[in-house]
């Protein structure tokens, strides 16, 4: 069974002064996401791809088209679709155990479950002994860490990630990818992920979805057919490096379109 | 002295202390020397005496009780209508649409020009001296607690909707807090606006207050009774400050992190 559907979805933008020229950010787009699968979003900065988060996770209304989450038709945010941004959004006046219990709060969930659940996926995402310690005294990959925990104690049924590592170091980036593979792993979660980076797109994927410049549409869906689990050394096999000639030369063409 | 390096806190004290000694060297040597005649400007030392004096024997705590009682009063009825509307204005536009204009304008109509229509209105007792304090800062602090509320992060907001927060629980757990430190420091700010306006309100028909012995103070040619009263306004004012200062860090020390 399916669990996103996504049907002839496109947006557009009005101009933001009277007058000004609408823009389109999407082409009528269509994309199946399946149970438990794991897509990566790649494209160049502008094509749209974030825009198509943002539908899903409703927070934009698409201006044509529907996207269906398990039947049922997307209007609006809620607690079934978990998003981890690209910026650090976590609540600066809690600390870590209040924000990853946030939305279990927002359910009304008893004290000792919240404790329970949050205690589980700070284990999880490494954050043992950070409990008491608030947003501004963690360093960018942990406070994404705790948004990613936050996002999954709420038990989605898809988890959408916004280019989450984009603002992180290179060696922290890598590390955070193995992280949320290994969660992925063993939770088995719907996941969509967008990003720019090419190797970040292949290592978690089990499907790289390429959109073209914008007005972004979709380009070429790429099956990545790596078992499970994955270690970081498949980043050098020759069959991953074939992958990324490929999609390099994909995602340059646009690029470049976009530069123009 | 380097850019924006701060300074430690033991030179921090010491430099503020510093600054007050030189004050009063200039105000001693000013009044002392002759330069500015004794009865134009007292010395620091008579102002001490008779600022002493004051609360001694002529029951100059009275006045300042008073002072602060309209102050404080005036001020917390701004606050508890304030507050609330400017939140409102700062989350749901079209409120905002309908009050801004307005408030701006109201904000530039100075309070003590209502004094002599207040007298006509509601008399010279306590309540023409609270709504004096109340116009001066209600205006003042609706569009500053509005601006604040607006400026609002949205990907905060937005991070509050997909954990499954309806707009009530947005405006309680996301607005709220988010905005709370900044509220309390207009509110702290604008407690001191009222402090500009207490005096000016205390001039005309009052009976107490330290506005009042400032008047008195005048037809006697007492400027050392003037001064002294100057200077207590200032440290009850200060007083206040540090206080509302001490409470916002307490309360708020999450803001506070770097």
């Amino acid at each position: 069974m399916s669990r996103l559907s996504i049907r002839d979805v496109s947006k557009t933008f009005p101009g933001h002064r009277r007058n000004a020229p609408a823009t389109q950010a999407l082409l009528p787009i269509g994309l199946e996401v399946g149970d438990n699968d794991f897509i990566t979003v790649l494209g160049p900065s502008g094509c749209g791809k974030s825009t198509l988060l943002r539908l899903v996770a409703g927070l934009e209304t698409p201006t044509t088209g529907e996207i269906r989450l398990d039947g049922t038709k997307i209007v609006g945010a809620g607690a079934d679709r978990g998003v981890v941004f690209q910026s650090y959004t976590l609540f600066p006046w809690l600390n870590v155990r209040q924000n990853i219990c946030f939305g279990l709060r927002e359910k009304g969930m008893k004290l000792t479950e919240q404790r329970d659940i949050s205690d589980r996926f700070i284990a999880q995402v490494g954050l043992r002994g950070f409990e008491d310690h608030f947003p501004k005294q963690l360093s960018g990959g942990m406070q994404q860490r705790v948004a990613i925990a936050r996002a999954l104690a709420n038990d989605p049924k898809i988890l959408l990630l916004d280019e989450p590592f984009g603002a992180l170091d290179n060696q922290t980036r890598v590390l955070m990818q193995e992280l949320l593979l290994g969660i992925w792993e063993q939770a088995q979660k719907t996941v969509m992920f967008i990003t720019h980076d090419i190797d970040e797109a292949i290592f978690m994927a089990s499907r790289v979805v390429v959109f073209s410049a914008r007005p972004g549409r979709i380009k070429a869906e790429i099956e990545v057919g790596f078992p499970h689990p994955r270690h970081y050394t498949i980043k050098t096999s020759p069959e991953f490096m074939a992958l990324k000639a490929r999609l390099t030369e994909e995602i340059r063409v646009e690029a470049i379109a976009a530069a123009h | 002295m380097k850019l924006l390096v701060p300074v430690r806190r033991e030179s921090r004290i010491a430099l503020g202390v510093a600054f007050f000694i030189v004050f009063v060297a200039l105000w001693s040597f000013l009044s002392m020397s002759g330069a500015v005649p004794r009865h134009f400007l007292a010395t620091p030392w008579q102002t001490v005496a008779s600022g002493w004096n004051l609360f001694a024997t002529q029951g100059f705590t009275h006045d300042v009780g008073m002072t602060i009682w309209r102050v404080v009063g005036g001020f917390l009825l701004a606050a508890v209508i304030a507050v609330p509307l400017g939140i409102a204005m700062g989350v749901y536009k079209p409120i905002e649409a309908f009050f801004e204009p307005f408030v701006s304008f109201a904000r530039y109509l100075p309070a003590s020009a209502f004094i002599p229509l207040l007298i006509l209105w509601v008399g010279i007792g306590e309540a023409q001296k609270l709504t004096v304090i109340f116009i001066g800062c209600f205006f003042q602090l609706t569009l500053m607690i509005a601006m604040i509320v607006s400026g609002t992060r949205r990907d905060l907001v937005e991070a509050a909707y997909t954990l499954g927060c309806k707009d009530t629980g947005v405006i309680r757990r996301v607005v709220l807090p988010g905005a709370a430190p900044d509220i309390a420091e207009a509110l702290r700010q604008v407690l001191g606006l009222g402090w500009t306006y207490i005096i000016v309100a205390e001039l005309i028909g009052a009976s107490s207050g330290i506005g009042h012995m400032i008047t008195d103070s005048q037809a006697l040619m007492a400027t050392d009774h003037i001064i002294a009263g100057i200077v207590v306004i200032g440290l009850v004012g200060l007083l206040s400050d540090v206080l509302f200062k001490k409470v916002n860090q307490h309360l708020f020390s999450w803001s506070l992190l770097r």
